[in-house]
């Protein structure tokens, strides 16, 4: 017997166990068995659940096994690949923590899974040389705030009101003291190491406007009106060390 | 133009930098890319065309899978089997097509 089953009609009855075994799938008796599907159905779950555990190791230490998986359980059940590529899986984790009724307990838990997403975009991103310090310099002219500073591609801002940047820190290394207040991490990859980077609040208002587009002038403007003694040049400099942005353009 | 003039921007860029250059020249060369020393898995990237680089070596020593290792590590260090690393991908210890 010459057994045809549609691949898309497939993949749908083992992400979906509401629908029936597909037409032609079949055991060795010739008939459609739903206990053997439903292992089909099982490997892909347990599959996907471990790439949302891989993806989230301090999430996962933070909350527990337990707790993590049948979190994570929930989130594969509501939410399917949409790619085939796994490192892209489960980028929306943090916004089903936030709305998850169960790790209200636990209010930074979303922040830190914005951590570890941006840790795992920063660690899959494209190799660049970031903004050199040497760049930089040639920028101190009259016209240095009129330049736009391009975000590199590993670059991300995580702001929050949580020490997100400590409690993750103190899951990478030992003796880290975490104290309580808001935190601002950037996470970034400038060589072949990810680095997670806490910086001050001043710092982090003006980099994300720059790495949303804003130029030099205004996103310094906007800082020194809520920071009358940010320190300017320091923040370009450390920013730019740490591996933030990756060219300059002139805006205007 | 905002309030904030250019030139106040260039003077405070310019004592700044003139405190960093040294340490930045230093951190970007802290590392260097290695080949032939990562453990199976334990690459930081490539191991040939196709894979998603990082982590994706399958043998031990796979020659054209690099680590990030200290600068000037990279020719020195020994490894098993009279092994040396190198800083571009080797002909040795490739997996079986």
């Amino acid at each position: 017997m010459s057994i045809v089953v549609g691949q898309e009609a497939f993949a749908a009855a083992v992400l979906d166990p509401t629908l029936p075994v597909p037409a032609g799938v079949v055991s060795y008796r010739g008939d459609a068995d739903e206990k053997r599907f439903a292992v089909y159905r099982n490997n892909v779950h347990v599959g996907l659940v471990g790439v949302v555990a891989a993806k989230y190791p301090v999430c996962a230490t933070l909350v527990g096994e337990e707790f993590f998986t049948a979190m994570a359980r929930l989130y594969v059940a509501s939410h399917k690949p949409t790619s085939p590529i796994m490192m892209h899986y489960a980028s929306d984790f943090a916004a089903f923590i936030e709305g998850f009724e169960g790790a209200r307990p636990v209010p930074y838990l979303a922040d830190v899974a914005r951590l570890e997403q941006a840790w795992s975009v920063a660690y899959n991103a494209r190799d660049e040389q970031p903004l050199s310090i040497g760049h930089l310099a040639s920028l101190a002219a009259e016209d240095l705030g009129s330049f736009g500073l391009a975000a590199h591609p590993a670059a991300a801002l995580v702001r929050s009101a949580y020490p997100i940047g400590s409690i993750w820190s103190a899951h990478h290394a030992a003796g880290v003291a975490v104290r309580p207040g808001a935190e601002s991490v950037l996470v970034s990859r400038p060589g072949a190491e990810v680095n997670v980077t806490v910086i001050p609040s001043a710092d982090a208002g003006f980099c994300g406007e720059l790495l949303s587009g804003a130029t030099i002038a205004a996103a310094a403007a906007h800082t020194l009106d809520q920071h009358p003694d940010f320190d300017f040049g320091r923040a370009l400099v450390g920013l730019s060390s740490i591996g933030a942005f990756s060219s300059s353009t002139r805006k205007d | 133009m905002n309030r904030v003039s250019s030139v106040v921007l260039a003077a405070s860029l310019l004592s700044a930098l003139a405190g960093a250059s040294v340490t930045g020249a230093v951190a970007q060369d802290a590392t260097e890319k290695c080949y032939g020393v990562a453990l199976a898995g334990q690459n930081d990237c490539a191991a040939g065309p196709g894979t998603t680089c990082a982590g994706t070596s399958v043998i031990d020593y796979q020659g054209n899978a690099w680590k990030a290792v200290p600068s000037g590590t990279c020719l020195t260090m020994s490894l098993d089997g009279d092994r040396k690393g190198a800083l571009e991908a080797l002909d040795r210890d490739l997996p079986q097509a």
